[in-house]
């Protein structure tokens, strides 16, 4: 299969997520599509650390990972203790930012 | 000419500095009153010791010779800016004398005018005085004019501080403020004239301008400007017309601080300036006539308004106006010598009459001559000291005053003024008048004080014994110099005639007025009444001045204030409220809802992108 095949899924996948993250009123499917969009990019490194025989990508790739997943730590973690203090994880409702 | 030597002056400077020092800087001193006063007296005494050990051993000197001792002070790449030392030539060292003795004396008889001050404020008292005297004999010893303006600022400040050492009493406070903003108007024009000076010479010292003045080459750009303004610091200081209306209020003072300003510090230190820097004035004619025709009116002005004057205080203040127009004029007439003449014999006498008046009024527990009489019978000494000081103010022979006066006013005939030197004779005439008036209305005529009074104190007695002997012996000096053919002046045959016919006459006139009650005093009013009227009033000077400052500078902060209030002010509030305004409108923005920027992002990003595709 061609490069642009690859590009083309990894632009399918991180529009996916970057739509799931502006319209989901749920905080943990924001979570859920900023993951997304990550991959994207993680499929991205890899069909280039493979078209050019670079190990660099693959690298970058397991850094990501290992970033992704202490985001994604960190990110339930916030979304638990706000569940706690406001009994809810609707984005709509978390506005205490407002000016 | 004769040269000092430069350790005394210091010395002598450095005796009532070292006294200040002791009782400003030692609270226990200060508050102890008694002590503080007998260490500045003491000082002083010394300073006089060395002054006089300086007179005697100063040596002969040839004319061109630098009579300054300079250190180099206000270092700059191009050699020092400006030097500090000490100038004792002929005139310094006389005023030197006469500051420390009339300083010492002045303190001698403080000692039991303020015996009833409390002791802390004796100490503030006599810290003053030292202050006082240390800074009148830095303006003296200064070889720069810029070591004048220092030390003429400190005897400013003295004066304030002493004018107004009542300050409880709300006329000492304003007469004190009064004397220092009208002096410091004046010395406005000062500050810029030796600025202008120095940028023009590039020196302040008097040498290095004296030798360019004298040879021609001071390459100073408009010098009459620059002297006039120099001139303007002695219009204050000196209490010329029409900045002479300090002079009077400052009697607000203790009658010793009032005879100290009068006689031997502030008042003088204006004359001593023009006649220190006559090298420089003498360039320009203009400036001079200008000085002498403003000493002459001033003269005039203040002698018509001592005539109508009724506090004794008063009278003499004007008197000493008056007498300070004289010097001026003689300044103004290119004779510096018969103006510090008559500023020397001038600063006894007047030292005395103000003294005298302290006692007159602890006699009769009032200023007001009218409510005054008889006190020679029951003071001899003291009204004969009193007389003779009246005596030697009017300029009667053989007292030292009619030496001195003869000698201005042949200068003024000399440099041709006929108008001034006329004005000169009226006021001789009219001097004459009003201190023998003073004169007969306090110490002749029936005694208004009715109940017993303890004779003044020793110390005060003495010291008005003292100035008395020095009048009649600079008198008996001024003869034998005569007689010995050294007269220094020398007048037409016919001025000492004239001089001593109008003084005879005021004095005649005084007494027929007001001790023998030939012609009534109120007739006499009626037949001058515009200028009674006018004298009455002190010529509305001091309304003017006041009208001035309501006007003009009350005004003028009005319109300014006005203008900071609602121009600059306004500015700045439409300023800060479109600030708030338009973060008020901003703030919408903020949602708080996080999809919101993110939608922000994406939407930055495509236009990013569109931009990049259109560029």
């Amino acid at each position: 299969m061609p490069l642009s095949a690859y590009l083309m899924l990894a632009a399918l996948v991180f529009a996916i997520g970057f739509f799931g993250v502006l319209t989901r009123r749920n905080a943990v499917g924001i979570l859920l599509g900023i993951e997304l969009m990550l991959n994207a990019v993680n499929i991205n490194l890899v069909a280039f650390s493979r078209f050019r025989g670079d190990v660099a990508g693959l690298i970058f790739t397991l850094f990501t990972i290992a970033i992704t997943v202490a985001e994604v730590a960190v990110g339930l973690a916030i979304v638990i203790v706000i569940f706690r203090v406001r009994r809810t994880v609707e984005a709509d409702h978390l506005d205490l930012l407002r000016g | 000419m004769r040269l000092g030597s430069p350790e005394l002056a210091l010395v002598v400077l450095g005796l009532p500095f070292a006294s200040f020092l002791a009782i400003g800087l030692l609270r226990p001193l200060r508050r102890a009153g008694r002590p503080a006063a007998a260490v500045s007296i003491v000082a002083m005494a010394g300073a006089l010791a060395v002054a006089v050990t300086m007179w005697w051993e100063a040596i002969p000197a040839a004319p061109g010779l630098n009579p300054s001792a300079v250190w180099s002070w206000l270092p700059a790449d191009g050699g020092p800016m400006a030097s500090v030392g000490v100038w004792v030539d002929d005139m310094a060292m006389q005023m030197c004398l006469l500051v420390t003795l009339i300083s010492l004396l002045v303190q001698i008889y403080s000692w039991s005018y303020l015996a009833d001050e409390p002791r802390a404020s004796l100490g503030r008292y006599y810290a003053y005085q030292s202050l006082f005297a240390f800074s009148m004999l830095g303006l003296v010893l200064a070889p720069g004019f810029l070591q004048m303006f220092v030390f003429w600022e400190l005897v400013g400040l003295c004066s304030y501080l002493l004018i107004g050492y009542w300050y409880e009493r709300p006329s000492a406070a304003r007469a004190a403020v009064k004397a220092f903003w009208i002096t410091k108007l004046g010395d406005l024009g000062f500050t810029a004239g030796i600025v202008m000076l120095w940028a023009g010479a590039g020196t302040f010292d008097f040498w290095p301008l004296f030798q360019a003045a004298e040879s021609g080459t001071l390459a100073v750009p408009a010098l009459g400007v620059v002297m006039f303004l120099v001139y303007l610091g002695a219009v204050g200081k000196s209490a010329q017309f029409p900045l002479h209306i300090w002079l009077p209020d400052a009697m607000e003072g203790p009658t010793p601080v009032s005879a100290l300003i009068h006689a031997a510090t502030m008042v003088t230190a204006g004359v001593y300036m023009v006649a220190r820097a006559h090298p420089l004035f003498a360039l320009t004619p203009s400036v001079l006539e200008l000085i002498a025709w403003n000493g002459a009116f001033t003269a005039l002005l203040a002698a018509t308004m001592a005539c109508v004057e009724r506090d004794i205080k008063r009278v003499l203040a004007y008197s000493t106006v008056s007498q300070l127009g004289y010097m001026m004029a003689a300044n103004g007439a290119g004779a510096p010598d018969a103006a510090f003449g008559h500023l020397t014999t001038h600063g006894v006498f007047k030292a005395l009459l103000f003294l005298g008046a302290g006692i007159v009024i602890h006699h009769f527990h009032t200023n007001d001559v009218f409510r005054m009489g008889g006190l020679f019978v029951q003071r001899p000494w003291v009204g004969g000291a009193f007389v003779v000081a009246t005596l030697a103010l009017a300029g009667v022979p053989p007292l030292p005053g009619f030496f001195s006066k003869e000698a201005v006013l042949a200068a003024v005939v000399e440099a041709h003024l006929s108008v001034p030197f006329v004005m000169l004779l009226v006021t001789s005439f009219l001097t004459a008048f009003y201190m023998f008036r003073v004169v007969f209305l306090a110490f002749f005529g029936h005694d208004q004080a009715h109940h017993e009074h303890a004779p003044p104190p020793l110390a005060m007695d003495t010291v008005c014994r003292v100035l008395a002997f020095i009048t009649l012996a600079l008198g008996g000096r001024a003869l034998y110099a005569l007689y010995v053919g050294h007269h220094a002046e020398e007048g037409p045959g016919w001025l000492s005639w004239i001089s001593v016919t109008l003084a005879g006459a005021g004095i005649v006139l005084a007494w027929a007025v007001y001790q023998a009650r030939a012609i009534d005093p109120a007739r006499l009013a009626a037949a001058l009444a515009p200028i009674d009227f006018l004298a009455r009033r002190r010529y509305f000077l001091d309304a003017i001045f006041t009208g001035v400052y309501r006007i003009v500078l009350l005004g003028f902060s009005r319109v300014v204030g006005w203008v900071d209030r609602y121009v600059v002010d306004g500015l700045l509030n439409a300023l800060s409220a479109g600030a708030l305004r338009a973060g008020d409108l901003l703030r919408r923005i903020q949602t708080g809802h996080a999809q919101d920027y993110v939608y922000g992002v994406a939407l930055g990003v495509l236009l990013l992108l569109v931009w990049a595709q259109l560029r």
